[in-house]
């Protein structure tokens, strides 16, 4: 029976010769992503800095100039009007309003009235000042609860070289994934926030198999030079990694196509997230453990010798 | 490895049928599922509010407000303390969080301190005993008396306006007839309300974000409204508006006649001279009496009926009302007459409630997301499973079988937790598709290397499964760490998306792992291979 092969049996790429242009690379990117996040900022959603939104439908293709004109002529600020997933299909934005809480009921009504009856209220979100301030809140210390939990565990179940690589790799995820916000300027909300934990949780998931098998082979090849040991694990665990993102980023991309315009920048962010996690599993992740200075089993380890054996025998 | 004992292939297969089977009532409406009989699991999946359509809507309690009242009464409470002590002060007033008083003489600041401090009352706690006193009196120079709210009096105070407020939020919702609406405490001062199937939230709104303090006062006929505009407003009374356009000011008596507290009963109706909307009322026992002995005093002058600091209408008293049932007659139409019976029969809520957060969907992008959410589901699951079929052949068939058993389990666990399906939750379910044979393609990769090492068919596939375990293990908990923490600090979707990716986890875990395992083992001892056609 014909089997697909994505990757050939025993690759001996060197991934490790590479090493100083990823890591310029992956450096130039974060730094940049860190530039456009300061610089540029993120396009932050009402989640996060209150405000109203809108989706109708009208009947037949939406007029935006004349949307524009009747909502513009409200006084309402800063509007975003545009359309949204379909030609019928309009989403308004509206900044948050000086005066509290009910300030931003206003704008409902105010919108509702000039609109009246004729276009369907698909959604309608209102988020208040109070509230923005606390999801802005908790959204950052979800993302950096996360990070320090999982290092946690990985700290408990590897070395601290480990631990740290794993982070460095995380982190570098979730800095590109801020600059891909950043620089396209997609709408950042709630589920951006989800989107990149759920990139957290991955890109661990990734480079966790690959420090698996470093940490297995350093047990059972001592004498191979660091680097070697580190070419040999990720071209062992590479036709896994190459496998395991298709197949996500195929329901990933199923998700993107079908799933309807509303969660389209949710599913976008992990798809970036995805191809980002499994590229600094492979070029982060494992030359960040040369710099890190690894430690090999055996080296002022009284478990080494054991460990070797009982997993020699496998 | 490939050994299983009779009990565990019980138990594995067990928890299979368990999942399938509390899957089925998802497949069916729920009037059928009714009439099934007993021994058949009926609960169904709970669609979001993203999904079905419907409003959440967040409110928060003006604890200012409720301060600011408790400080008012607190302030009344001294006064009357010290005039029955016939004790002499000037001074009184509310400063920031405390009330404070000059006692005049000095001789009677100690007999002073005393009264005061019994107006404390304590503070009751979880576990019966008190955690201290509601207010604390302390003293400062020159005769100079402050009572202050202490923290565990404020919270208490909070506390119980909460309560009392979900109490009037659920009656006066229960009132607009929706089906299934929940409201729910949210942290100290929150209210969550959640009402599915609603196109425009603007009436419940209305409903519940009005504090409706019902009151009747008299109107002031002493002094000319025009004298109080020009700021003579005489300190027994003040200066209210009407709901006309534009408002007409009316100076009405500080004094409250009779309040909504004394309502029993308030019914829309019609004037049967006008043929307006009215609303009718029906006073208690004391509120009949205090309401019939002021009319009886004060024919002839106006009252004023009060609605939330604002004039409803002043009527002039044509004959004293003895039978404690009266009618409002405003500028009602049929819809707001009865929106007004029904938060007169709910009372008033003890302090404003803000709306701080609102997300409505309407039922057409609920459907349009459960729609698109499902197509994207079937195809994701068909590109995943023809691929594995394309990479693994046989094995991929396996672990394909494992694939749909672990979808089973995952919306046969949700229906069993009854958790709520959102839209962000069938994304975690299609990514937990893509990411479930993560689990299989590092067991097989396992058996593929293996077998190069020139292994026996047996031997890889028993050294496939056991290297794999704790690189799975590993894998699955550092995701479970993100899922658990998004769980604890995201709401609403984002929450659903975090429990079904959560329980994807654990079931991916049993089915790649043990189920997948336990067919391969099956297929190993029926047809003894030499190779593993991986």
């Amino acid at each position: 029976m014909f089997h697909l092969r994505l990757v050939r049996d025993e690759t001996k790429i060197g991934f490790m010769r590479l090493r100083r242009v990823t890591l310029a690379l992956s450096a130039v990117l974060s730094v940049l992503s860190i530039v456009l996040f300061l610089g540029v900022g993120l396009n932050l959603g009402i989640d996060f800095r209150g405000g109203s939104l809108i989706e109708i439908k009208t009947d037949g293709p939406a007029d935006l100039g004349q949307l524009r004109e009747t909502i513009g002529g409200l006084g309402l600020g800063d509007v975003q009007i545009q359309e949204f997933g379909a030609p019928d299909d309009v989403m308004i934005r509206v900044v948050e309003q000086e005066g509290g809480e009910a300030a931003q009921q206003a704008v409902i009504a105010n919108i509702r009235g000039a609109l009246g009856d004729e276009v369907e209220y698909r959604r309608v979100e209102i988020v208040g000042p109070t509230v923005s301030q606390e999801l802005a809140r908790s959204g950052t210390i979800a993302v950096i609860a996360a990070i320090f939990a999982i290092l946690v565990y990985i700290w408990f179940r590897f070395e601290w070289q480990y631990a740290l690589g794993a982070v460095i790799a995380t982190i570098h995820d979730v800095v590109l994934t801020i600059g891909l916000f950043a620089a396209l300027q997609l709408d950042f909300s709630l589920s951006s926030i989800a989107a990149i934990l759920t990139i957290v949780g991955y890109s661990l998931n990734d480079t966790v198999v690959v420090y698996d098998r470093v940490r297995e082979n350093a047990r059972r090849y001592k004498r191979l030079p660091i680097v070697d040991l580190l070419d040999l694990s990720v071209n062992q665990t590479l036709s896994r990694t190459i496998m395991t993102s298709l197949t996500t980023l195929l329901a990933l991309s199923a998700l993107y196509i079908f799933g309807g315009e509303v969660i389209r920048s949710f599913v976008f962010a992990m798809i970036w997230g995805i191809a980002v996690g499994t590229y600094s599993s492979i070029y982060v992740a494992a030359p960040v453990l040369l710099y890190l200075g690894l430690g090999r089993e055996g080296e002022g380890r009284s478990g080494g010798q054991a460990a070797a054996q009982e997993n020699g025998a496998a | 490895m490939l050994h299983f004992s009779r009990w565990k292939i019980a138990v594995t297969l067990l928890i299979c049928l368990v999942g399938i089977l509390a899957t089925i009532p998802n497949f069916f409406s729920r009037e059928t599922v009714a009439e099934w009989p007993g021994f058949m699991p009926t609960r169904q999946l709970t669609l979001g509010l993203d999904l079905q359509g419907g409003s959440h809507i967040l409110l928060g309690v003006d604890t200012q407000a409720v301060v600011g009242e408790r400080l008012a009464t607190l302030r009344d409470d001294v006064r009357d303390t010290l005039r029955q002590a016939r004790i002499g002060y000037t001074g009184l007033g509310v400063e920031g969080n405390r009330v404070q008083v000059r006692v005049r003489d000095q001789e009677s600041f100690d007999e002073a301190r005393r009264r005061l401090r019994e107006l404390a009352a304590p503070v009751g706690s979880l576990f019966g005993d008190t955690s201290g006193n509601d207010i604390e009196v302390s003293s400062g120079d020159g005769g100079l008396l402050f009572v202050q709210l202490t923290e565990a009096g404020l919270n208490q105070r909070v506390s119980s306006a909460v309560e009392q407020s979900i109490e009037i939020v659920r009656r006066r919702i229960d009132e607009l007839g929706t089906t299934e609406p929940t409201i729910q405490r949210q942290g100290l001062d929150r209210i969550l309300v959640q009402v599915p199937g609603l196109q425009d939230p603007a009436r419940l709104k209305a409903l519940i974000g009005q504090t409706a303090k019902l009151t009747f006062h008299l109107v002031d006929v002493n002094t000319p409204v025009n004298d109080a505009l020009q700021g003579r407003v005489p300190p027994d009374s003040e200066i209210l508006y009407t709901q006309d356009d534009p408002p007409q000011p009316v100076l009405v008596e500080k004094r409250v006649m009779v309040s909504g507290e004394n309502l029993v009963d308030a019914q829309p109706g019609f004037d049967s001279r006008t043929n307006e909307p009215v609303v009718s009322f029906r006073f208690d026992t004391s509120g009949a009496q205090r309401f019939g002995r002021v009319t009886q005093q004060n024919v002839g002058r106006p009252f004023a009926i009060i609605l939330d600091n604002e004039v409803i209408s002043a009527p002039v008293i044509r004959e004293p009302i003895l039978g404690g049932s009266g009618q409002i007659s405003g500028d009602f139409t049929v819809e707001t007459a009865n929106d007004l019976a029904i938060l007169l029969r709910a009372g008033a809520l003890p302090a404003p409630l803000d709306i701080l957060e609102e997300r409505t969907v309407g039922p057409g992008l609920g459907q349009d997301s459960i729609e698109a959410g499902a197509t994207a589901a079937v195809i994701g699951t068909v590109l995943v499973i023809s691929f594995m079929i394309a990479v693994y052949g046989l094995f991929g068939l396996f672990a394909n079988i494992a694939l749909v058993v672990n979808m089973f389990l995952i919306i046969g666990v949700l229906s069993l937790l009854q958790a709520t399906l959102t839209l962000p939750g069938i994304a975690g379910i299609v990514l937990t598709i893509g990411m479930a044979v993560d689990a299989n393609v590092l067991i097989y990769e396992r058996i593929r290397e293996e077998q190069r090492a020139g292994k026996s068919a047996i031997a890889s596939i028993d050294s496939g499964y056991r290297l794999a375990l704790s690189t799975i293990l590993d894998a699955n908990i550092t995701t479970l760490i993100a899922a658990i923490i998004l769980f604890y600090l995201g709401s609403g979707p984002i929450r659903g998306f975090a429990v079904t990716l959560a329980i994807g986890i654990v079931t991916t875990v049993f089915t790649a792992y043990l189920f997948n395992r336990l067919i391969v083992a099956t297929w190993v001892r029926r047809r003894r291979p030499s190779a593993v056609p991986i």
